[in-house]
């Protein structure tokens, strides 16, 4: 993590991203694919706007009643033998983890994409108490190799080509040169299998945690999720306090939302529910079950009714792939777990305003994340009314200097009228000073126009257009 | 090692929500609860409609839901082969082994598949009473049963009983499923009522929507099958 200020690492790496070509070639090709096929699978509903409006009801009634619900999941997968850990925050969860990996002499942890993990830095937590982690998500794998964050909440590696996944692989793993994306998918096959069968713990994330019955599920492609829950002897799962859902029938609904909206397929290859560990008559499981309920701000969200609708957020991404922000500034611009919208709506909540608000300047405000939140986030108001809390957490006395004099120019005519003509004798200078280091505006003169001012005003034209009547 | 005991913060987060929660939360573009007027619109006294009207339609009759599983089982990569019998299943096994050279294969005991996988004649890893991982993880097929087939998604559940356990399904290369006609149902809220009943009123603590061979995209959004899962799903369905 760079010493930087939050908001001078992103003006700087947005500048520069902004302008790369090969990236905007690549993210633009990788979208393109997505744009079709989610098209087409929303195309098979019957109607997606009513399914999303439902979807939006079934994690209002949740989120709305989450201590009821996370009472009566804890106590329905406690029922099985799972033990759950409630967790303030990171440092918390990530002691208990490293916690249970020593008391249970763990030396090696495979992991499936988890971005709560990642939120928490629960890798490196683990690495540093003397356990070996992998990342067994091939875009996980990746940056893992890499040695840089994911791009992208379901993407991880979206930003790379085939060329440089290869210069990793042949760097990192010794394996042979590949140009395909299958010859590179089987090499990180290879070199998986043997870890899932060696692991002594497994760590995954949940997509959603069911309250009646007492699981979690896990949306997947790979099957990495699965054969890291099933193989090793100790599943940890590491689940956001929001992930809650009422019922096991609300998955029929939100599985398909999910992949729809998140990669444009209509199921997931494995959708998983896990009830707890290995139960008697079972042929096999882990023998250990962990469940980290993670809080780290979240509660922070939940107290403020105007945004509480965030947490209803099941991540899948599809906010990112339609701002036109991120396509142009990328996925580790932002330098949060959480990129794109939903990402800079819920960064301010979880890492604190001050440091995080000009995530929320980072919009054009047009709409098109809300319009694609399979569970009707307004997320672009929501970006606005952090704007809003920034400045009223912290004003700008010259700010409110400027608004007062406009105030008082605007509400006096005769003023006005004095004063516009002015205007465009100041203006007539303007081009003099215009993007250079004197030109008060020139933070918006550097890549483009001033507006003029009109020759003359509305009201002058139509005093002479009836003049000449 | 002896540890301190294990405290957590399930009091104080149960305490910060429920303050946080005093105050509602309005209810944008979502609908109004049961029984409220919104602007605009009357009072709607009825639940908001189900899943089932908004998702994809699944067709009434078994034979258009067979049909629907196999186009979509098409579109997915996944291969459905009918047969007529145990007979035909067994010769459909010895087709595919016999194409892949298949030295030895794993499988559970099932009721819709243990007389055909015997009669097929190969080596079989029996996982029932347990297996070593590395022989499963070495078997050139897994083949098990399921808990029913999925006509709208073209997926197929799979949970601990139906399926020998957790592992049995993903980790050998090629999955075989053995299934009933009678086991295709129309859609996932179907399956998941399947599951919740079929064992006793409780649901099994593993099930899985098995769609598809395993799969990535993530290098350059190109479709691989066989992430890390199997690289062949091949279902059976018999009668």
């Amino acid at each position: 993590m760079s010493a930087l200020a939050p908001s001078s690492q992103f003006h700087r790496d947005a500048e520069r991203v902004t302008h790369d070509l090969r990236h905007r070639g690549l993210i633009q090709k990788a979208l393109g694919g997505y744009y079709v096929k989610r098209d087409q699978q929303k195309a098979k509903f019957t109607d997606w706007q009513e399914a999303r409006t439902l979807a939006g009801d079934v994690k209002y009634e949740a989120i709305n009643h989450l201590d009821k619900y996370l009472v009566q999941f804890v106590d329905a997968i406690s029922a099985r033998g799972a033990k759950v850990f409630w967790a303030s925050d990171g440092t918390e969860a990530n002691a208990h983890i490293c916690r249970i990996a020593r008391e249970n002499g763990v030396k090696s942890v495979i992991k499936s994409k988890t971005m709560t993990g990642e939120e928490i830095h629960l890798g490196p937590a683990l690495e540093k108490s003397g356990v070996e982690v992998v990342e067994s998500d091939l875009g996980e794998f990746i940056v893992q190799l890499r040695e840089e964050p994911p791009y992208h909440i379901v993407f991880p590696s979206m930003h790379l080509s085939r060329q440089e996944i290869n210069e990793v692989f042949e760097r990192k793993l010794g394996s042979a040169p590949a140009d395909t994306p299958e010859e590179l998918t089987m090499i990180a096959r290879g070199v998986m299998r043997q870890k899932y069968c060696t692991a002594d713990m497994g760590i995954s994330g949940a997509n959603f945690a069911v309250a009646d019955t007492g699981m979690i599920s896990i949306t997947e492609n790979e099957g990495n999720a699965r054969l890291s829950t099933a193989l090793p002897k100790i599943h940890v799962a590491i689940v956001g306090i929001e992930k809650i859902i009422p019922r096991l029938e609300d998955l029929a609904l939100l599985l398909p939302m999910l992949a729809t909206a998140g990669a444009g397929q209509q199921i997931t290859c494995y959708n998983t529910m896990i009830g707890g560990p290995r139960q008697p008559g079972e042929i096999d499981g882990p023998e250990q079950m962990h469940v980290i309920l993670l809080d780290n701000q979240r509660t922070r969200l939940l107290a403020d009714p105007e945004q509480r609708d965030a947490l209803h957020c099941i991540r899948c991404g599809a906010c990112l792939n339609v701002c036109p922000i991120f396509k142009n500034v990328g996925g580790h611009a932002y330098g949060t777990t959480y990129q794109g919208p939903i990402g800079s709506v819920i960064t301010p909540h979880l890492r604190g305003l001050q440091s995080w608000k000009h995530l929320s300047n980072a919009s054009s405000l047009c709409g098109a994340c809300t319009e694609t939140c399979p569970v009707k986030i307004d997320l672009h108001h929501h970006l606005l009314q952090n704007r809003r809390n920034a400045i009223q957490g912290k004003p700008r006395w010259w700010e409110k200097w400027l608004w007062k004099g406009f105030d008082f120019l605007m509400t006096k005519p005769s003023l006005y009228r004095w004063a516009a003509p002015l205007g465009r004798i100041g203006m007539s200078f303007y081009p003099m000073v215009e993007r250079t280091a004197v030109d008060p505006m020139q933070h918006w003169t550097k890549t483009r126009e001033f507006p003029r001012l009109a020759p003359y005003s509305f009201k002058e034209y139509w005093k002479d257009r009836n003049k000449s009547r | 090692m002896n540890s301190e005991p294990i405290t957590d913060s399930r009091d104080k987060i149960l305490a910060r929500i429920r303050e946080a929660l005093q105050t509602t939360a309005p209810k944008r573009h979502l609908h109004a609860p049961a029984g409220v007027a919104t602007r605009g619109h009357a009072a709607d006294a009825t639940a908001h409609g189900t899943p089932q009207e908004w998702l994809p339609p699944v067709p009434g009759t078994l034979d258009e839901r067979l049909a629907l599983f196999e186009k979509n089982s098409a579109d997915l990569k996944t291969r459905v082969i009918r047969c007529a019998d145990e007979a035909a299943v067994t010769a459909s096994i010895n087709e595919i082994a016999l194409a892949e050279n298949w030295k030895r294969v794993a499988a559970h005991r099932f009721p819709m598949g243990h007389s055909s996988i015997l009669a097929t004649q190969l080596p079989v890893t029996w996982v029932d009473e347990g297996y070593d991982v590395a022989d499963l993880e070495s078997a050139d097929a897994g083949i098990t049963g399921c808990e029913c087939l999925v006509s709208q998604t073209g997926s197929i559940l799979v949970t601990a009983a139906s399926s020998g356990g957790r592992a049995l399904s993903v980790l050998p290369p090629h999955h075989v499923v053995i299934a009933a006609r009678s086991q295709v149902v129309g859609d996932l809220s179907e399956a998941l009522a399947v599951a919740k009943t079929s064992h006793g009123g409780t649901a099994p603590a593993f099930l899985s929507f098995i769609t598809g061979p395993s799969r990535t995209g993530d290098i350059e959004r190109i479709l691989v099958l066989g992430a890390h899962g199997p690289k062949q799903l091949t279902v059976l369905v018999v009668g």
